[in-house]
């Protein structure tokens, strides 16, 4: 196969191949002896430590628990920040001045911020201003967390969306007589949303990952949390690590497969203009669609 | 109004901030170039690692690995990065180890994504007229493919700036770490929000504003 990199190889090029693949695979099985030996030095492999996770008990006591709370707040927070996301999104849009700036500075602002930090600060004002309990809160200061700095993504996802749409499809509506509310209602935003649903999918990923910072940060009980009690359960901390991280490859690889199939639907079908946003096109190269490179650029990292 | 700032290094904690993310920007960077040139090598096995590492470092939550560079790796494994008697640099130095183990799978994605937007018809050109491989690497390849990696590495240096906060969860004294202790002793919780709200637009902005205009500048036209 050719490759901008490099030609079809031929019979010199397939032996350097050959070897190097023979290299690269001595040194990767050293790397791998190295770290079996490392924990087997350290008693890591003792089956004791893994056996736990073959009893329903580790699972329904901690690790599903805390699974369905990392997908709780998640949801939640999709639910909220999505509507939020675009109506910040159409206002930055928007052909008056002062409602533009206002929505831009505000998504600029939110995504420039840690969610990290906006956690911290929503947590504290839960505590001293609201009478929500001790037991709920970490929720809700995750959540609000979440939705604030996802809220302001989603609104470039949807700007993004709404631009790359071909300009007929406006001119159009304006030509047969629509207003500027009905032609976004009627005929932009409905081709916008199928356009951007492989990047909100994709977003989705970003959001449960940034759950596990409510965890450790807030004492949410999600999953990275409820790994620390199981750990101290049964005393299998490399192990807990391991099942938990493999938890979150399973359902962040099964939510972007998703978005990719339905990017690649998307781009098959007839329907509609063909406009679709890529995974990462709004963070990877904001300028192919018109976005800006601002200060909270890389949202989906 | 700002006499709560009294007693705690706030500066401080911000130049920790940037410490961690310029150290772990180099980091990510080497790595992550090197993960790029194994995922678009012609060795097929290079490929699989390279592709494998993305995929599976890219779906852990960061805040994972951060924990576990302190809760694994420094205390079960007995890594200490050289500092085993000082557990501030320990900590800093682990939360680097981590921040380059998540950041390099975003670098090598932008930078494959760089290779990926020079058509093939350039390297066949090349090749065309004589050029033997370095040379269609470093005269016509890779000249293009840095212009338009610029804007991506952008996002993933922003990016990056803001996720150094996760080193707060193993006690790095940063931003984040600084904040929370202020938050939770003082009365100001707006003002405290705002001031290290405002230390963040200050770090990202210049960043984005600068390295987006670069970008532009310097996109190759097609």
């Amino acid at each position: 196969m050719s490759s901008v990199l490099y030609d079809t190889p031929g019979p010199r090029a397939k032996r350097r191949n050959v070897l190097l693949s023979v290299v690269f695979t001595v040194l990767l099985a050293l790397l791998l002896w190295w770290v079996w030996q490392k924990m087997d030095d350290k008693n890591q492999l003792e089956w004791a430590l893994w056996e736990p996770f073959t009893t329903s008990e580790a699972w329904t006591t901690y690790l599903l628990p805390g699974l369905a709370n990392t997908l709780k707040a998640a949801a939640i927070s999709m639910v909220i920040a999505l509507p939020l996301g675009a109506v910040f999104g159409i206002a930055r849009l928007s052909d008056h001045r002062w409602v533009r700036g206002v929505a831009s500075t505000v998504v600029e602002f939110f995504r420039s911020i840690p969610v990290l930090l906006l956690m911290l600060f929503a947590n504290e004002l839960y505590v001293r201003s609201t009478d929500i309990s001790s037991e709920q809160r970490p929720l809700y200061a995750v959540v609000t967390g979440l939705v604030l700095y996802n809220a302001s993504v989603l609104a470039e996802i949807v700007r993004a969306g709404i631009l790359s749409l071909p300009k007929g499809q406006t001119e159009a509506a304006y030509a047969v007589g629509l207003r500027k509310g009905q032609t976004m209602s009627s005929i932009l935003l409905p081709q916008a949303v199928t356009a951007m649903l492989p990047a909100i999918v994709s977003q989705l990923v970003v959001i449960v990952k940034d759950t596990a910072l409510g965890g450790v940060m807030l004492g949410f009980t999600e999953l990275l949390n409820s790994r620390s009690t199981l750990a101290a359960n049964y005393a299998n901390v490399i192990p807990s690590f391991i099942v938990v991280a493999i938890i979150f490859i399973v359902v962040n690889f099964i939510l972007t497969s998703f978005a990719s199939w339905l990017e690649v639907r998307l781009r098959r079908s007839k329907k509609g203009t063909g406009a679709v946003l890529s995974e990462d096109m709004v963070e990877m190269n904001p300028g192919a669609v018109g976005g800006t490179y601002g200060t909270g650029a890389g949202g989906s990292i | 109004m700002f006499d709560f700032l009294e007693g705690y290094d706030v500066l401080g904690a911000f130049w920790m901030t940037v410490k961690l993310t310029a150290l772990s920007a180099l980091g990510s960077l080497v790595w992550g170039t090197l993960l790029a040139a194994m995922r678009v090598s012609p060795v097929p096995l290079m490929r699989v690692f390279g592709t494998a590492y993305v995929n599976i470092v890219r779906n852990i939550p960061l805040t994972v690995i951060i924990i576990f560079t302190s809760l694994g790796l420094a205390d079960i494994f007995g890594v200490t990065m050289g500092a085993s008697d000082d557990f501030k640099v320990q900590g800093f130095r682990l939360a680097v180890l981590g921040f380059i183990v998540y950041t390099a799978a975003f670098v090598c994605e932008a930078i494959r994504s760089g290779i990926n937007t020079v058509p093939l018809g350039q390297a066949e050109a090349a090749r065309a007229i004589g050029l033997n491989f370095s040379q269609t690497l470093r005269l016509i390849v890779l000249p293009q493919a840095f212009r338009s990696v610029i804007g991506p590495l952008a996002n993933v240096l922003i990016a990056l700036t803001k996720n150094t906060t996760v080193a707060a969860a193993i006690g790095v004294a940063e931003a984040a770490y600084l904040m929370k202790t202020m938050i939770e002793n003082e009365a100001q919780t707006l003002l405290i929000g705002a001031v290290f709200a405002f230390g963040f637009v200050v770090l990202t902005l210049p960043m984005g504003l600068i390295l987006g205009w670069l970008s532009k500048r310097l996109a190759v036209k097609r």
